[in-house]
């Protein structure tokens, strides 16, 4: 009888101790996963520099002083939904993730956005453009940290409208961030007074593009409105420099340009080439001094845009988990949203309510060769866009979230 | 202006040099792999990633010591073609006894490697390698705009593959070297060491690859996946044209580009598919390729 009791006592304080363990962190373990492409036209973006930037913030961030353990795992999504929509079922069902971040490619992210939402984990996105992840497909597990095309529209789009280029011509990716990024930008030019000419889709990936731009040529459009990235953007900027568009007074417009696509194409094929941006390493004291950091660590290589949003979004993930003290996805998201941000290199912000993180975006130029002092100097800012405008008005996201 | 189907009949012009333009880099890649396939009996996979690696090798002596394209064009498919000999010797060697699948693991497999290799050094956003000062400028064709160094790409591949399937169809060594492949122990037995000719042929083909390479880097971004892109399409063609022959696959190769520079302007979605299209239907009506002969 006695045995028994002292049975039932010790069963119920395991199951206690279990039950606050529950509530508190699963398995005791925080587990980041870092997807993306690993290995294609978008591997220099995100890729291995992303899972360092994520290690970085996790370092930076200390876990094992705050009585928290921290794993970072990763994957190599291919740029396929369903690559990635199995790699995130395992890592959710089996390897027990917790939250994954970074994420390029929008059909990708909109299926992993499906997957985070059922599972009730957390989405930290930085590397998809895709406005819908906070719009019409928005979720309280969802959030959307570095830029969208919405942003890249309005930035890129109504800038050069207002200088003059007023009828367009789209090079478009054929899958959902190529479409997006093209309604968005379309939307922008026609508001602002402008008339788009016609518009191609282009298979993706793809290495030739000079069929698609001597179509765009023919159209006599001023500007030609590139609603692609990584290598697609870099090839067919080369490309229209070999067939003389540039020179024949047509202009490109990149309407998803990162440092490292700059740096592919060296300074005087890139030169003048006008686009927005959320972060470039030679913003201010703290970007520079993290950014050296972090080329110290990739091979000499700089941070892109992305890898920024990978170190500030693990950051305040794991504050919003040591705040919230779980590491329920729902929860944690939520927990985000309410918390401000603030980190080195987007300095202070906020997330909405939709998932959209907001902060100032930039209006760069490339420099010329003469004017660039080496290697990755390559940036200078024609206009900073301020936060409270650089992204899609709440109430126009048709986001159910927002009531 | 007169139109054809909608489209202007001088840009449908342009669209047709263009796809000749392919189609000169598509005949050149496919006849490496023809040569291989057709005298050493493998697919040799590693075909996308030694064009991948002719043209870093144009991008180093470039950037590391200065020599400039058109040695380039001599001494990338020698190292690339001398690296081939070295996998021909140590590994593929081993495995002629054996199925056709064995080769075209190992060939893979070495691709992938050499890819992850480049990758891992080099990044995926890939080097820019700027078109020869010779090359420069462009003709103003009326209809187009013509940028001189594509036209020299045509012209050099049509020397290229037409000078390949002269000394393989015409001439004593290719006519050793066909006599070779029907039966080697006869071919020994006339004195010729057939070992050394069948890994030359491979360095040849492979350099043929590497050639493409370099003619790319100005056009493409030198990048790691360059090769990996164009690989899959390449062989499409090889099999369109039938395994193993030579002229089929250099006319196949400035066909579909042709047909696939069309598709670019009448349906751009179907453009990455029209060719396995096409191979699919050829395969149906004709399983050797348009060219080949049933063995």
């Amino acid at each position: 009888m006695k045995t028994t009791k002292k049975l039932l006592a010790t069963a119920a304080a395991a199951m206690l101790t279990a039950g606050v363990a529950q509530a508190q962190i699963s398995d005791g373990v925080i587990k980041i996963g870092v997807m993306n492409d690993m290995s294609g036209l978008y591997a220099d973006i995100g890729g291995p520099g992303s899972v360092l930037a994520a290690r970085m913030a996790v370092e930076d961030f200390a876990p094992e002083k705050k009585g928290m353990k921290v794993e970072v795992v990763s994957a190599d999504h291919q740029n396929k939904p369903d690559v990635g929509s199995t790699v995130a079922r395992t890592w959710y069902d089996v390897d027990k993730v917790d939250a994954i971040f970074d994420v390029p490619t929008s059909s990708v992210a909109l299926a992993i956005n499906q997957i985070t939402k059922e599972k009730g984990k957390a989405f930290i996105n930085t590397g998809a453009a895709t406005s819908d992840l906070t719009g019409k497909q928005c979720s309280p597990n969802t959030v959307h940290w570095l830029y969208d095309t919405w942003m890249l529209a309005n930035g890129t789009g109504g800038a050069i409208v207002k200088t003059g280029g007023d009828t367009w011509f789209f090079l478009t990716a054929d899958y959902a961030f190529g479409h997006a990024l093209e309604r968005d930008t379309e939307a922008v030019v026609l508001k602002n007074g402008g008339k788009v000419l016609g518009k191609v889709r282009t298979p993706f990936p793809g290495s030739d593009f000079s069929s698609f731009l001597l179509q765009a040529q023919a159209s006599k459009a001023k500007i030609i409105g590139l609603a692609n990235a990584g290598g697609d953007t870099i090839n067919s900027i080369k490309q229209a420099a070999e067939f003389g568009i540039t020179k024949g007074g047509q202009n490109l417009a990149g309407l998803l340009v990162f440092l490292p696509d700059v740096h592919g194409l060296g300074l005087a094929t890139a030169q003048g080439l006008i686009f927005t941006e959320t972060f470039y390493w030679d913003l201010n004291d703290q970007t520079r001094a993290w950014s050296k950091r972090f080329a110290e660590r990739n091979g000499g290589k700089y941070p892109s845009s992305d890898h920024a949003g990978v170190y500030a979004s693990v950051l305040h993930y794991l504050k919003a988990v040591e705040a919230g003290k779980t590491d329920d996805g729902t929860k944690v998201v939520a927990k985000m949203k309410d918390m401000p941000t603030d980190d080195p290199l987007f300095g202070k912000g906020t997330i909405r309510a939709d998932g959209r993180k907001i902060h100032p975006a930039y209006l760069f130029e490339v420099k010329k060769p003469s004017e660039s002092k080496g290697p990755y100097d390559y940036y200078k800012v024609r206009a900073t866009i301020p936060a409270d405008q650089a992204f899609r008005p709440l109430k126009d996201g048709e986001c159910p979230l927002v009531k | 202006m007169t139109e054809i189907f909608g489209v202007p009949t001088a840009a449908l012009f342009g669209q047709l040099l263009i796809g000749l333009i392919n189609g000169s880099f598509y005949a050149l890649l496919s006849l490496g792999l023809a040569v291989i396939f057709g005298l050493l009996n493998i697919i040799n996979f590693t075909h996308g990633a030694q064009y991948m690696m002719g043209a870093f090798v144009a991008w180093l002596l470039l950037n590391k010591l200065g020599i400039g394209y058109w040695w380039s064009l001599l001494i990338a498919p020698v190292v690339v073609g001398a690296t081939g000999v070295l996998i021909e010797r140590f590994m593929l060697k081993r495995l002629y006894q054996l199925d056709h699948l064995y080769g075209l693991l190992l060939t893979f497999g070495i691709a992938l490697i050499i890819q992850g290799l480049f990758r891992h050094e080099y990044g995926s956003s890939g080097q820019p390698y700027a078109i020869p000062p010779q090359l420069m400028g462009a003709q103003n064709l009326g209809f187009m705009f013509l940028p001189n160094y594509r036209g020299w790409v045509v012209a050099a591949s049509l020397v290229v593959c037409l000078s390949t399937w002269f000394v393989i169809e015409r001439t004593k060594l290719g006519a050793y070297l066909r006599a070779a492949t029907e039966n080697p122990t006869l071919v020994q037995g006339f004195g010729v060491n057939v070992p050394r000719m069948i890994t030359l042929t491979y360095g040849f083909g492979v350099g043929l690859a590497a050639l493409a390479g370099v003619m790319a880097a100005p056009i493409y971004q030198v990048s790691p996946q360059m090769g990996s892109d164009l690989i899959i399409v390449v062989f499409a063609v090889v099999v369109i044209g039938g395994m193993g022959s030579i002229m089929g696959a250099i006319l196949t190769g400035f066909g579909l580009g042709i047909i696939e520079g069309l598709t670019k302007v009448f349906y751009p979605e179907a453009s990455s598919t029209v060719i396995f299209v096409i191979m699919a239907i050829v395969l149906l009506i004709r399983p050797a390729g348009l060219f080949g002969t049933q063995k």
